[in-house]
Order: C-alpha cells, then sequence, then structure tokens
C-alpha cells in the first residue's frame, strides 16, 4: 500500500494530530475491517481481526501513533482472555468484547449521525442569507509569513535589548508591581497604548521583562486586552471596558 | 398582504440573522404571538405563490429570507457569496456527540472517538458551532459543551428536535444476527 495522504497540515490548530483522510481514528479503521470482511460485530472473531488491525497500521504507517496503539493492545487482551479456559455452565462469565462491541455500536451510531450531519450542512450551504460575512465562518486566514518580515521582526526586538553584560548577576529584581503602576496610569490617560510606549528605547532586560509579565497579568485579570492586527506588526494594548472585564 | 405581513418583512429583509417570533413580535406588541405567527405565514406562502427569487425558511428557532437552491451556483460563480467550508469529517462526530450528549465534557466525547478531541473541539468553539455551557461535577470540573444558534444556522435546522431521533438510524442497537461468520 502507498503511503496514506495526510492531510494538509491547516487541518487541526495546536498539538500534533495526525489525521488520515481514509480513517479518524481506530475505531473508524476497526469498523472499516469489520465490515470489509462482513464480520459480525455483536460476535467478533477477535483473534482475526486483532491480527488483521495490527496488520493494518503496520501498513498505513500508524504503528507509532498512541491511540491506534492503545487499541492494538486493547485487541491482543482481549484475544489473550478469550482464550482462557472457562466452565461451560459459568454464568458469571462476562464476554471479554462486550465493552468494544458497545463502543463499536456506539461509534457506528455516531458515523451514521455524521453522514446526516454533512448532508443537512451541504443543503443548508445552498442558500445563502443577506449580509453574508465571509469571516464569520471561515477559519482564520492561514498565517503567511515571510522571511524578511521574521527577520524585520527579529531585529526589533534585539535592538531594543542593550548588549548582554556577561559575567554579571541581575542587578536588581524583576519590578512587576512598578510596571503594572505604570501601565495602570498610562491606561487611565489614554483608551489605547503600544509597547513601545512602555519600555521605551533603551529599556534592560529586566524592565522589559516586568513590564511582560505586568502586561500579561493585567490581561488575565480583564484590565485591559491585547491586540495584534496582523503578525509582528506592534502590539496594541487596550483598556478593556468594564462591561467585558465582568 | 395584511400591514403586519409587509412590516415583518421589511424587517426581515433589513436582518443578517434569523428573527425569532419573540423578537418580530416586539414590532408590534399588539399583534400578540399568533398575530405574528400568522403573518409569518402570509409572508411564507405570498413568496411561495408568486415565485420568488428567495424564500422565508424557518431556521435556527427563527425566521430568514433565504436565496432559492437553485441560483447557489450562479452566485457563487459570480463571486457575490460563498459556500460555506465544509466540515471535517473530526468535527462532524464531535459535532454529533455534543449535539447527543450535551452538556459534554471533552473526555467523554474522546472516550467515544476513541482519539485526542481537544483541537477539534476548539475549532468548533472558535466556529461559535459549539460553546462551554457549564461545569461538570468531579475532578477539576470540567468544562461541559453544548450547540449554539450557530450550530442551528449552519446545519439548516429549526431547533435540536430536527435532528434524526437515535432509534430512526439504521445501526440503532439491533438484536446480534443469527448467523455465525465463522
Amino acid at each position: 500500500m502507498a503511503t496514506p495522504p495526510l492531510s494538509p497540515p491547516v487541518a487541526d490548530g495546536g498539538g500534533f494530530v495526525v489525521e488520515l483522510d481514509q480513517f479518524s481514528g481506530p475505531l473508524d479503521l476497526l469498523l472499516h475491517l469489520i465490515r470489509e470482511d462482513e464480520l459480525d460485530i455483536t460476535d467478533l472473531p477477535i483473534a482475526k481481526i486483532a491480527d488483521q488491525f495490527l496488520a493494518a497500521i503496520g501498513e498505513l504507517g500508524l504503528s507509532q501513533a498512541s491511540d491506534y496503539l492503545e487499541m492494538a493492545a486493547r485487541l491482543l487482551r482481549i484475544k489473550a482472555q478469550m482464550l482462557l479456559p472457562r466452565r461451560l455452565d459459568d454464568d458469571a462469565w462476562e464476554d471479554p468484547r462486550s465493552e468494544l462491541v458497545r463502543r463499536l455500536l456506539e461509534y457506528q451510531q455516531i458515523r451514521e449521525l455524521v453522514d446526516w450531519l454533512s448532508r443537512a450542512a451541504a443543503r443548508r450551504a445552498e442558500q445563502f442569507g443577506r449580509g453574508f460575512v465571509v469571516e464569520a465562518l471561515a477559519p482564520p486566514a492561514q498565517l503567511v509569513i515571510e522571511l524578511n518580515d521574521v527577520l524585520a521582526a527579529a531585529e526589533r526586538v534585539i535592538a531594543l535589548i542593550p548588549e548582554p553584560v556577561l559575567h554579571r548577576v541581575v542587578p536588581r529584581p524583576l519590578d512587576v508591581e512598578g510596571a503594572t503602576a505604570k501601565i495602570e496610569a498610562l491606561l487611565a490617560e489614554r483608551a489605547e497604548i503600544l509597547w513601545r510606549d512602555l519600555v521605551g528605547e533603551h529599556a534592560g532586560l529586566v524592565d522589559v521583562l516586568s513590564v511582560f509579565i505586568a502586561v500579561l497579568e493585567l490581561a488575565k485579570r480583564g484590565t485591559l486586552r491585547l491586540e495584534q492586527p496582523e503578525p509582528f506588526a506592534p502590539i496594541v494594548i487596550r483598556r478593556e471596558s468594564p462591561r467585558e472585564a465582568a | 398582504m395584511s400591514p403586519l405581513a409587509k412590516l415583518l418583512e421589511a424587517a426581515l429583509f433589513a436582518a443578517t440573522r434569523p428573527l425569532t417570533a419573540d423578537e418580530l413580535a416586539t414590532l408590534e406588541p399588539a399583534a400578540g404571538e399568533a398575530g405574528v405567527r400568522a403573518a409569518l405565514d402570509e409572508l411564507r406562502r405570498g413568496y411561495e405563490a408568486q415565485d420568488h427569487g428567495v424564500e422565508l425558511v424557518e431556521i435556527a428557532q427563527g425566521w430568514q429570507f433565504l436565496t432559492r437552491r437553485e441560483y447557489a451556483e450562479a452566485i457563487e460563480r459570480a463571486q457575490f457569496a460563498l459556500r460555506t467550508r465544509r466540515l471535517s469529517p473530526a468535527a462532524l462526530e464531535t459535532l454529533a456527540i455534543v449535539a447527543y450528549r450535551q452538556p459534554v465534557g471533552r473526555l467523554e466525547i474522546e472516550e467515544i472517538r476513541g482519539v485526542d478531541s481537544g483541537a477539534v473541539l476548539d475549532k468548533l468553539v472558535e466556529r461559535a458551532l459549539v460553546e462551554v455551557v457549564t461545569r461538570g461535577e468531579g475532578l477539576g470540573r470540567p468544562l461541559l459543551y453544548g450547540t449554539t444558534p450557530q450550530f442551528l444556522e449552519v446545519l439548516g435546522l429549526r431547533d435540536l428536535d430536527d435532528l434524526p431521533r437515535l432509534d430512526e438510524l439504521s445501526v440503532a442497537l439491533r438484536p446480534p444476527a443469527p448467523a455465525e461468520p465463522e
């Protein structure tokens, strides 16, 4: 089998998520194998399906994906449990497959709902309302970064920090309280200030850090809001209106 | 057309989102809910009878003028509007679980899907299709998610009752087949 087609990297923000076009997870792959062989879900030939699952994740290059590995381990455990001898009249015996079967049936139900939702969304998309705002529904534009922008931004940041002096202990501790007071004073005057207003041209590393921590803390408290209109643009620090801060 | 129907027509034309019967009733408090409903019906039937390019649709617990399906392609080709981006299978799976299990936490979603769902859940929140509705009991008081009015709008549903009932699905838990596959 050829290497599986990976969905484009924009598919999921944050975290490393492998999403195959073909399967959305181990349960999906398992259902696919069951359907392919027209097996009865409620009476799974577990040894057979476990072997097929292992072979499939090997072929698909998924043997490193933890979700798939976990399922493989689960299948092997059930397979082992099925091999344990039991008395025929043992009423207390619980089929080791029952939990997996329940999950598969549940997941199958979800897949059917997915088909339904997908059809409903496609049908709805054939009609437009007034004042259609593309931004409201489109995903945020993919971040396009030019190398020159990165370099220019890096230069601006580096230029603000004086030459590091080696072999010298930081002369004074962070002054987050002082920085907080300064920001609050500035915000009391103006609704909107820039990062540059806070640190000035020749701020030392300690000052930059103090202001940075103060800004983050105030943003967390809801006193201010941080905005950056485009990548690497100057950061705008805006006073948060009291209503939204609540 | 009755004066109330014309008033509703104007309001629905001006709005860029579905308006609920309650919202519409504020236009003419004397009309009452029944009056508004009757006028909406009159309006909808009027547009149908006169064969317009738009129709009055009941959607997301409200009413909205939408273009008729047959014009979707022409409008899109001329780039006057864009069809909404299709949701990925992972997003739809997560939406389905949230829609039926709400309020539901991330762990339950992941247990049903069998895969990490944090990222896809964040994206659905970003697109305002689901939102945090409350916090659950237990360790860490997990965030619980539910669907939004936007969910109904994007799927063209009047309300959550428009979703198929689980027992109507073909795979609703059936008794095991008698035949042994092996």
